[in-house]
Formats: C-alpha cells, structure tokens, sequence
C-alpha cells in the first residue's frame, strides 16, 4: 500500500515538475531581446534611488509575536477539540483557563497600544 | 452518473491488476491519474474563472467584457495563456536570481498538495488523511513564504513593500481562519475531511456555526489576497506588489496560483460549512460531485461579487479588523461552541 505521505510526495514533486516545466517551456519558446531600458527596474519612469534591500521598520513586529504565541496555542486546541467530546467537562474548563491566560495577554498587549499600526 | 468516476478508476485499476502489475505499483499509477485529472481540473477552471470573473466585473460596472474571441469571448483565456508563454521573461538587473525564477516555479506546489485531501464527491478524494484539515491549514499558510521572496528577489521597492505586506496579512488572518475551523472540529470530533462532510448529513454546519463560517469566510478572502483585502497588489498604490517584475510565463503561473486558491477557499467553505457533496433536500439523483461543484461555484460568485463590490481597506484597518475583532470572535466562538454543546447534551435530545 502507498502511504498517505507517499502520496503527498507524489504531488509535490508533479507540482514542481509542473512549475518548472512552464516556465522552462517559456524559455525555450519565448524571444529574449534585452535592452538597456528594458532590464532597469519598474518604478514610475526615473531610474529607482538608492539599494532596495535596506533595513526598514516592519511595523507589524508585535503582531508576528502575538501570532507566534496564539499559532502555539492552536497546536494545543487541534488535539483538544479533537477529543472534545470524551474528555469530559474537566478538560473544558481547563481550556477555558488556558483561553483566558492568552485572552489577558491580548487584551494587555490592546491596552498597551501594540494593536495600533504606527 | 453518481459513479462515473468511480467506475472508471476501479476498472483502470482492474485493468492494471490484471496486467500483473503489482499493489504499489497500481497504488502509484492510480494516484497519478488522479493527479493529472486534479491537474486538469485546476487548469480548466482557473481559465474559465479568468474569463468568469472579467464577464462578472464587467457585468456588474454595466461593460461587456471580453465578447470576441470565440462565442462569447469564451476562447479569451486560452489566446491570453498561449500569448504570455510566448513573452519574454524579463530579468531586470540587480535580481537575485535563483531565488527570482524559483517562485513562479515552487508557487503552485502549495494550492496542488490541497487539493489531495479536497473530496470532490463521494468517495472521490485522492488522499483520504486522517489529519486533512491540519495538513491543509500548514500547507496553505506556506504560500507567504513565495511571495515574500518573490517580492525580496525582485530588486523593487514596490515588490518589498508587497511582500512585506503580504507577510503582515497572513499574521494577521491566519489566525482567524485556523481559529474558526476549530467550532466544526469539536462538533465532529476529527479531522479527516470526509468524515466532516459525513457529519453534516443531517444538518449543515452553516446553520450550527455561522459566525465561523463569517469568520472563515472573511480570512479567507484575506488569504487569498482579493479585494476589500488586496493590499498586497494593490494595483493604484503598488503596481502588482510581488509581481511587478514578473513578465509572462512567470506572472502567469502567480496569476493561475491565485485562482487555484480561490478554488481552495471555496472549496473549503463548501466543505467545511455547507455540506461539501451532500445533497440537499433528499435531492439525491443529482450525482455528488455536481452538488460539490455546484456549492463551490455558488461560493466563488460570491468570492467575485464581493471582490467589485468594494473599495480596498488601509493597512490599519486591515491590521485592526482582524486582531481586533476576528481574532476575539472567532475564540468566543469556541466558547460559545463547548458551552452549547453540554448544554445540548445536559438538554438530552
């Protein structure tokens, strides 16, 4: 029998080749005629200023921390609702207590004003 | 008509056996066929869905659209495919170049390994997992990754800016949509596709869990980056965000990953929330791949009204809306869910 990951392999590696086989099959089919003009980089008519990999602020910083901790989190609700049913009341309301410790976070983080795109 | 498919896999498979090909082997051979008709699939409607949607935008700003290729301008997407395989793939100067070609290569890997775990009808999915609804949240969320490259590769300030955009929209509605996938999870107990959509035999998850289907339905919108979400393209303010400067085949293949997302949400949705290829009504002659197909299409219309019906929304409010709201929401909603259901139980019906 193949496995369901075998299978899963199987489809990545038809998905490259097909990836790969269009734009290969353009290379091979299409006119490559560079110019000057025609390799500077798109901007609105003028040559572009300065480097483009520079260090910039990524304002969402705190957000990508507060998506690291809750991303975590819902590793640990999958099993749980998963298993909700069987586990019972107990298993309930300790998931509201873990809920509840990440909503004070998230409501802490509101307050502190790292919700607000500067 | 109900087992067409089926039928034909099975006798495929029968032939094979009996050519003395052994078990893997025709394991092999028969997902490879699946393959190529899910691949087929996907090119097909992501054509006709270019050409659906340009029809659908045009109708609702009171234009045409494409009329004139073929009847009906029908044929428009093919001339449009065969003219960009045959243009230029312009590298600009100062690209990182491997990383710059690999994108529009490994870009359509994420939305294929989806839709080995999509049912498409009864006892048609190509990979029955056990685990169908975490394998696809992890695989989708990979598609951030390629273009943030796609937009760091490309040597622009425009591509930067996209991408980086495109990395602070699925921090911000990822969470939202793995969130609110959980309410369906706790009433069914699994998470094999299949036995979701059998869940629903009785009654449709949009009816027990319609602020996770807002919910996923919103996030959904946001991931797969269209408009009032399409700050990552957004063409007045960024030109094409990740793929300003992709030219022809490589533009193309970010355009066809685009619709075979759009496929993916809806599918989902009809999956998830309306009963995938159940029929509804005892209206069972109609075969369950065309009720799959049917309840996909009807989300993707509304994918489409949505996307020209409204105007863009700005970056904060796209960062507000959904830790804000979506976010608190969609964990109430739990909540909600795990309190109703012993409430439920305690009710005893």
């Amino acid at each position: 029998m193949l496995s369901d990951w075998g299978a899963v392999f199987i489809f990545f590696a038809v998905a490259l080749a097909f990836g790969a086989g269009g734009i290969v099959t353009s290379f091979l089919i299409h006119p490559r005629r560079p110019t000057a003009a025609k390799l500077t980089t798109y901007e609105c008519g003028v040559d572009t200023i300065g480097p483009t990999w520079v260090q910039f602020k990524t304002s969402y910083f705190l957000y990508a921390l507060l998506f690291v901790i809750f991303d975590v989190e819902t590793i640990y609700l999958y099993p749980w609702a998963v298993k909700f049913q069987s586990l019972g009341l107990f298993a309930f309301i300790e998931m509201i207590i873990f809920l509840f410790i990440l909503i004070v976070g998230l409501w802490y983080a509101w307050k502190e004003g790292a919700l607000e795109w500067k | 008509m109900e087992n067409i498919f089926i039928g034909i896999a099975s006798s495929l498979r029968g032939f094979f056996s009996g050519l003395g090909v052994p078990d893997l082997y025709n394991d092999i051979i028969m997902l490879v066929v699946k393959l190529v008709s899910i691949l087929v699939f996907i090119l097909v409607n992501a054509l006709w869905l270019v050409y659906m949607e340009r029809r659908v935008c045009a109708f609702m700003q009171s234009r045409l659209g494409p009329i004139h290729v073929g009847p009906k301008g029908l044929l428009q997407s093919f001339a449009d495919i065969g003219k960009l395989l045959g243009k230029e793939i312009i590298l600009p100067k100062g690209i990182d170049l491997v990383v710059f070609l690999l994108m529009p290569v490994l870009i359509f890997v994420p939305p294929l390994l989806i839709y080995a775990v999509i049912p498409f009808g009864k006892d048609m999915v190509a990979v029955d997992m056990n685990i169908g609804v975490f394998y696809l949240l992890a695989v989708a969320s990979l598609s951030t990754i390629l273009f943030w490259a796609a937009g760091w590769s490309s040597n622009n300030k425009y591509s930067l800016i996209g991408g980086m955009r495109s990395v602070a929209q699925m921090v911000s509605y990822e969470l939202p949509l793995i969130l609110a996938l959980l309410g369906v999870i706790m009433l069914t107990g699994t998470l094999n596709i299949n036995q979701i959509v059998n869940a629903q035999n009785g009654i449709w998850f949009i009816l027990t869990q319609p602020i996770a289907f807002l919910i996923y339905f919103i996030a959904g919108v946001a991931e797969t980056n269209r408009t009032p979400f399409c700050l990552v393209e957004g063409e007045s303010e960024i030109i094409a965000g990740p793929y300003t400067e992709y030219s022809g085949m490589g533009f193309a293949m970010f355009f066809l990953a685009e619709y075979a997302n759009v496929m993916i949400i809806s599918a989902m949705c009809t999956v998830m929330f309306l009963g995938g290829w159940l029929a509804p009504f005892g209206l069972d002659f109609i075969p369950s791949w065309l009720w799959f197909f049917l309840k996909m299409y009807v989300m993707i219309f509304i994918f489409m009204w949505v996307r020209w019906t409204y105007p863009r929304i700005r970056v904060d409010q796209l960062m507000g809306f959904g830790w804000k709201v979506l976010v608190p929401l969609s964990l109430a909603n739990i909540f909600v869910t795990g309190v109703g259901m012993y409430i439920y139980r305690a009710i005893g019906w």
